[in-house]
């Protein structure tokens, strides 16, 4: 594999996985727009266990502490931001990522605005696996009940709760785990690159990925796959093709091609690229929609 | 002596300076038929929000089962046996029907292991199959995998049914059901209602169709401007004079109003 082509898998396994740590409580209708202090929590707590002053773990143990030391934190913070709703969850999620990276920056045990070098390294070998082993459980996830008690969340909270599902909960589990997932990519990140800051876990990181969740779509586990692929392959792709053709415009100015088909995109499919609708069209048979016939025929409508 | 399935007694709810409901007290009987009629207003639909708990109660008390529910949380009351289907119909539009009617066994399966079972995954789970039969034996076995927002309204009434059937509740709380029905769907929708009673669940309905109350239930309580203002059979009913004031009014009414003037 040349080195062009295995960067870009990396970038692609790293989005696939903080996109599905926006998925799970985007399912539940939670707008999460802190990605990027998730990343950061989980980048430094990893880099820190596996080479900080006084601890030398090994690189898995770091990678897991850090999902916990996350989820704890999502855990707590949960609480006060799932009071909010909507564009109120977006911006309380927006302030926690701000305020996470400005400690990062003025923690001097982890480098502050310097930067920290990370020193176990993870290579394709060892991301592509974990992306594959995160996909699936998202699939898995979103199978059980807690998932189908989410999707009704997401579609009625109230009526949710006359049947029994703890609403609370089943928000605060989704957000926590999908922070843990976050998480897992931000250790990642650190250990491939081997170096972390926490600038670059910028407000526009986690545009991007509530991006690919949102136009991928929220109703099925396939949105954050398709999304977080699209939008990482596609601009690439068309950088790629543009120099090769010569077309030098086209190369500088792919993003505004992009822009315009984002909106495009938002006003013909505002509910995300796959829906449910279009999951069953193209054979639902992984879900086991079986039709069977029945006495009474759907007439009159 | 006849046993209460639901016992509400001296209930009281204002919203803001508006009492909406102003001490009802009435008791359904176990196994019974009973339907809930008052002219719009009457709070009808605020009664069966205070029985599921949408909204806390003033003051009053509520028994089901002998058991007091006035201070259980929402989420837990399907479990004591109450289930309800709604007005307007509330459905979850993005879940397909099926996913739907599990969606109403929730309350039977909130232990960790039932939470973590991947539904979705085994399409011959007990869960899924349960579901299907409840679905088949209300005559909607048409399409378990379409998404319910592509339905007819008719069927999508009858599926809310079914899913507040699949609960498994002793009592069950029907808001309007056959509103905007048209005859036959009305017809299928009263026999499955029949049915259901017959398996013993005690129907508690909010109706303005009269042909269907009278159809099928034998107890009926009346409401106007949130007190109770009659009790008994429909039999009874027409003959009250407070009913026919609470929906026609009064010849007398109308002459204080002109001499007022």
């Amino acid at each position: 594999m040349s080195g062009y082509i295995e960067a870009q898998l990396i970038i692609l396994c790293l989005s696939i996985i903080y996109a599905y740590g926006i998925y799970l409580p985007a399912a539940s209708g939670q707008l999460n727009l802190g990605a990027a202090g998730f990343i950061t929590l989980g980048a430094y707590a990893s880099a820190w266990f596996n080479a900080g002053t006084g601890v030398s773990l090994p690189i898995w143990s770091s990678i897991i502490l850090a999902m916990i030391f996350t989820g704890v934190i999502a855990f707590v913070i949960s609480f006060p931001i799932l009071r909010t709703r909507g564009v109120y969850m977006v911006l309380a999620t927006f302030a926690f990522a701000e305020v996470v990276s400005g400690i990062a920056i003025n923690l001097e045990f982890v480098g502050g605005a310097a930067g920290f070098p990370v020193d176990g390294h993870t290579d394709v070998s060892i991301i592509v696996p974990v992306t594959i082993l995160v996909i699936l459980f998202s699939f898995y996830f979103m199978s059980t009940r807690l998932g189908l008690a989410l999707r009704s969340i997401h579609d009625d909270e109230s009526v949710s709760t006359l049947f029994g599902v703890n609403v609370r909960t089943a928000k605060v589990v989704a957000f926590t785990v999908g922070a843990m997932l976050m998480s897992l990519g931000g250790s990642l990140y650190g250990h491939h690159y081997n170096y972390i800051e926490a600038q670059t876990f910028n407000v526009l990181l986690s545009i991007y990925i509530l991006l690919y969740v949102l136009m991928g779509g929220t109703q099925t586990a396939w949105g954050p796959l398709i999304g977080a692929a699209f939008f990482v392959v596609v601009p690439e792709a068309l950088r790629q093709i543009a120099e090769s053709a010569g077309l030098k415009w086209l190369a500088e100015g792919r993003f505004i091609l992009f822009g315009v088909f984002i909106v495009l995109l938002m006003v013909f499919r505002p509910e995300g690229v796959i829906t449910r609708t279009l999951q069953d069209k193209i054979g639902g048979g992984l879900f086991g929609h079986k039709r069977f016939s029945s006495k009474e025929t759907v007439s009159g409508r | 002596m006849t046993q209460n399935l639901l016992e509400i007694s001296g209930m009281h709810k204002s919203f803001g300076g508006l009492k909406v409901i102003d001490d009802v007290s009435f008791d359904v009987r176990l196994s019974s038929r009973t339907a809930l009629i008052g002219p719009n207003g009457a709070g009808k639909t605020t009664i069966f929000n205070l029985l599921t708990g949408v909204y806390p109660i003033d003051a009053g008390m509520i028994i089901i089962d002998g058991q007091d529910i006035t201070n259980i949380a929402p989420e837990d009351r399907v479990t004591v046996g109450m289930s309800r289907s709604f007005q307007n119909i509330r459905l979850m539009p993005h879940l397909s029907t099926i996913e739907n009617v599990m969606l109403g066994q929730h309350a039977r399966a909130r232990s960790f292991r039932n939470l973590m079972f991947p539904l979705g995954m085994f399409p011959e789970n007990r869960w899924r199959k349960s579901a299907e039969e409840a679905l088949e034996k209300a005559g909607i076995g048409t399409y378990p995998g379409e998404v319910v927002a592509n339905l007819p309204y008719g069927i999508q009434k009858r599926i809310e049914v079914v899913r507040a059937m699949v609960s498994d509740p002793k009592l069950l709380l029907l808001d309007e059901p056959a509103a905007g029905l048209n005859f036959s769907e009305t017809g299928k929708l009263q026999a499955l209602l029949e049915k259901v009673s017959d398996q013993g669940v005690t129907i508690l309905v909010v109706e303005h169709d009269m042909q269907f109350v009278r159809d099928l239930c034998d107890h009926i309580v009346v409401l106007n401007f949130g007190r109770k203002i009659f009790e008994g059979t429909p039999e009874e009913v027409h003959r009250d004079p407070a009913v026919l004031e609470a929906y026609l009014g009064t010849d007398e009414k109308l002459s204080e109003a002109e001499s007022a003037s």
